[in-house]
């Protein structure tokens, strides 16, 4: 009888500590939102959660993409550049075409989409390496945006076009309604539907997915379809907040998408993470690039703690692996 | 007496389990002591204690009578104690000396490596093995059994007087064996102290100076070479008498489910001809590197053919992936279960439920409900060991895992199902269990193909056999046809010229 009240409350114990190291993010992120809630008093407000979240959408949008591309061992670094040539198109479609806002926020996507596609049918089909085949795309597509824009800028949309980056729907803004149904439906795919659980078992072992009879190559040329198309949304919300589309948007931000999907605990070499933790980590950065403004913080030095906190994660997700 | 090595009262706990409990192990200077049990029941973690990777909770280990306190992997190996990991840990593009020096690689004066000090220190120590292995060779160039040796041949080279050899013929066949079996010899005569252990029980019957038998983290019994018949070994390690080692059944042959033609590929198969009947099983066998699995993943779609046909109920098939092979009702079981057949770090559920997604879902949204109810039947009925089917199968032991990729093909209702070394490593009684999977599915009506290296075990499951030899089909027999020996003759080439 004490021997088995023993053990209860030995594997107790044990539970908890599990549930500390399995949410360590999470707690993380909640004490670093209370700090800085005693640090500043604006950070607490309504007004400034807002802001947080929205600035946060439009890299989250992609690091929701880029989950599913992680998630089957893959990489993709021309996000930004993407995200650069689909609001270009956009842009200039509203501005020299005048084509209609749906009309032209569809192609963006599409264009988004489309390179997507490329990238995964030079992976699957080129058998060339996801870290190179999106490498080249990096320079390909901002060439194009620099070729179709001839390098200048395109500003001054119609108001209907700015709400999307600037409008409220019942006092939210409108881009962090987009960034939550974006999270839903990841998470849906995720887990209730044959692209998600591929996605999963793909980054898990490709061998034994191909010999259980599933077509690899078209799933995992999915996953950048995703990420391609989830660059086109994002590009809308850009080009319309900043109400101009730069030949040089999103130049770097491959860099906040990759570092928001691995803090949120999902593994480089595939097979392990979730949407939920993308969520965080893409929160995550947005609250402490907030909150290091908000503290007079030099811009130099947030780039330090950004890239520690990078490390840090993966310390995390190291310790829990090691402990499991 | 003296024990070189003396390890008593040994327990070892992992949360929520208790792996080992007081366990005694000796071992005599120059002795081959094999240590037996079905999977699970603490051989390796044993093991691990001995090599220093696991802390015991509590015991005492004694080398040449000094006990040993502080324990790491490298005071191990430095106390002369050599493990073989039944996964062999070779690094594969580098070549087979720095394989063998790593780490420890001679330098130059300047500190750079020493090459032409390397390469024949490499060839001092592969000498006693007479083998055609050069220093410089890639390690992945070689089979399986000369990655074996080098294993034993680095092993010796770090002067270990205790030899650790965890399924050490896991991959070999045939010839392999033996060779390996005459160094095993040689390495005793030297004063080499060797623990085996195996799940071959002919092995352990041959080898063995003692035999130590575990069954649920306790030593059952331990005994010298003569004392313990095959089914004494077998009643120790599962607790109970197994009926039959070999369950049999009355086969009902039906139609010709699967019929291959001429199927050839350049250096895997040639002209390679057989059929296989609904509610059958056919048995292939051959050595290691005989072309069996690769017969099989060409038909399947996995290599692409050169020529010949594949036709499923009299139809041509023209299969050019697995998916296609799958749409055709052919299910492939897969030699390595944990690169080929398994997700290790995904559950039960998603590894049973990964070959039925397409058939319970619409346009693509899993019914989760019938995919559960599936999964839960097919696990209950082949009674996989697991705690709930959410746990990750890297945590099942060998003989569930296995079961996990058999249920990830049941549930899948295939015609052919094809088996490639359904029990290798893989303790006795989970062995049975299969043998009577398979056979329910013969029975069923689903023509099922096997390949084995383990002869026994085609001899007495198969109602057809077919022996394969460098790529060719080079007889075919029906069951108690033919002898071991015979088929062993035929298996190495000796009948070639026969043909089918």
């Amino acid at each position: 009888m004490s021997q088995r009240s023993k053990v209860k409350t030995m594997g107790r114990k044990i539970d908890y500590k599990q549930v500390l190291k399995n949410n360590g993010i999470l707690i993380v992120f909640f004490l670093i939102c209370i700090g800085l809630s005693f640090l500043s008093p604006y950070f607490f407000t309504m007004n400034n959660i807002m802001n947080i979240i929205r600035q946060t959408s439009i890299y989250g949008i992609i690091a929701v993409g880029m989950t599913f591309v992680i998630l089957t061992g893959g990489i993709d670094l021309s996000v930004g550049s993407i995200l650069g040539l689909a609001g270009m198109i956009c842009a200039g479609l509203m501005k020299n075409n005048e084509t209609g806002i749906f009309v032209a926020s569809a192609v963006a996507i599409l264009v988004g989409g489309g390179i997507g596609l490329l990238n995964g049918l030079l992976i699957t089909f080129g058998k060339i390496a996801p870290f190179v085949v999106t490498l080249g795309m990096v320079t390909i597509a901002r060439g194009l945006t620099l070729i179709y824009s001839n390098g200048y800028p395109i500003s001054g949309f119609s108001s209907e076009f700015r709400q999307l980056g600037g409008g409220y729907i019942v006092g939210i803004p409108i881009p962090v309604i987009i960034f939550v149904v974006t999270v839903a439906i990841a998470w849906f795919i995720l887990n209730h539907t044959r692209l998600g659980r591929y996605t999963y078992a793909i980054g898990g072992n490709e061998e034994t997915v191909k010999l259980s009879g599933i077509s690899v190559k078209f799933y995992k040329t999915m996953v950048y379809v995703i990420v391609g198309i989830a660059s086109g949304l994002s590009a809308l919300i850009l080009t319309s907040r900043l109400n101009s589309a730069e030949a040089i948007a999103g130049q770097g931000y491959e860099l906040d998408v990759i570092a928001a999907v691995v803090i949120g605990g999902t593994s480089l070499s595939g097979g392990r993470g979730s949407i939920i933790g993308t969520l965080i980590g893409a929160l995550l950065i947005g609250v402490i690039n907030n909150g290091m403004n908000l503290l007079g913080i030099s811009p130099y030095f947030q780039q330090v703690v950004k890239g520690a906190l990078i490390i840090g994660a993966v310390i995390l997700d190291r310790l829990r692996d090691e402990t499991n | 007496m003296e024990y070189l090595l003396k390890m008593s009262g040994i327990s070892k706990s992992f949360p929520g389990v208790r792996a080992l409990s007081n366990v005694d192990f000796n071992l005599i200077k120059g002795e081959l002591h094999a240590l037996v049990g079905e999977n699970g029941a603490g051989k390796s973690t044993l093991m691990k204690v001995l090599s220093g990777l696991y802390k015991a909770d509590e015991g005492t280990i004694f080398l040449k009578g000094k006990q040993i306190v502080t324990i790491g992997l490298r005071e191990m190996i430095q106390q002369g104690i050599g493990v073989i990991y039944q996964e062999l840990n070779l690094i594969p593009y580098l070549s087979v000396a720095e394989n063998i020096f790593l780490g420890r690689e001679p330098r130059t004066a300047l500190g750079t490596i020493d090459w032409p000090r390397m390469h024949a220190m490499t060839e001092e120590v592969l000498a006693p093995f007479k083998l055609d292995i050069h220093p410089k060779q890639k390690v992945i160039a070689l089979g399986a059994a000369y990655q074996q040796i080098i294993e034993i041949a680095k092993a010796l080279s770090l002067q270990a007087e205790i030899l650790v050899m965890d399924e050490p013929t896991a991959a070999l066949a045939g010839n392999e064996v033996n060779r390996l079996f005459e160094i095993i010899a040689r390495l005793k005569k030297e004063g080499v102290s060797i623990i085996y252990i195996s799940h071959r029980l002919n092995e352990v019957h041959h080898l063995a100076d003692r035999v130590t038998i575990l069954r649920d983290g306790e030593r059952v019994i331990t005994k010298a070479r003569g004392e313990l018949s095959n089914d004494a070994m077998i009643k120790y390690m599962v607790g109970r008498v197994l009926d039959e080692q070999y369950p049999q059944y009355d086969s009902v042959p039906g139609n010709v489910i699967l019929e291959v033609k001429n199927l050839t590929k350049k250096g895997v198969c040639d002209q390679v001809s057989f059929t296989a009947r609904a509610g059958e099983i056919l048995g292939f066998v051959g050595l290691v590197g005989a072309g069996r699995t690769e017969i099989m993943q060409t038909i399947y779609g996995y290599l692409k053919k050169d020529s010949g046909e594949v036709l499923i109920n009299g139809k041509p098939a023209n299969i050019k992936s697995c998916r296609e092979a799958v749409g055709l009702g052919i299910g492939l079981i897969p030699e390595e279960r944990k690169q080929q057949g398994l997700v290790l770090g995904m559950s039960v559920f998603d590894n049973a439920a990964l070959s039925v997604l397409d058939l319970y879902s619409t346009f693509g949204v899993l019914h989760r409900k019938k995919i559960t109810h599936e999964v839960n039947t097919m696990i209950d009925g082949m009674s996989i060991k697991t705690p709930s089917i959410r746990q990750l199968v890297r945590y099942l032991s060998g003989g569930n895992q296995q079961k996990v990729v058999l249920a990830k093909w049941f549930i899948r209702h295939c015609d052919v199902y094809i088996f490639d070394e359904p029990t290798r490593g893989i303790d006795v009684g989970a062995k049975v269990e299969i043998y009577r999977l398979m056979q329910n599915l013969a029975k069923r009506g689903a023509a099922v193909i096997m390949i084995s290296s383990e002869l026994p075990e085609v001899m007495n499951i198969s109602d057809q056999i077919a022996i394969v030899f460098e790529g060719k089909i080079v007889k075919k027999f029906k069951k108690g046809e033919l002898h071991e020996e015979e088929v062993m003759e035929y298996s190495l080439g000796l009948h070639e010229q026969q043909g089918a």
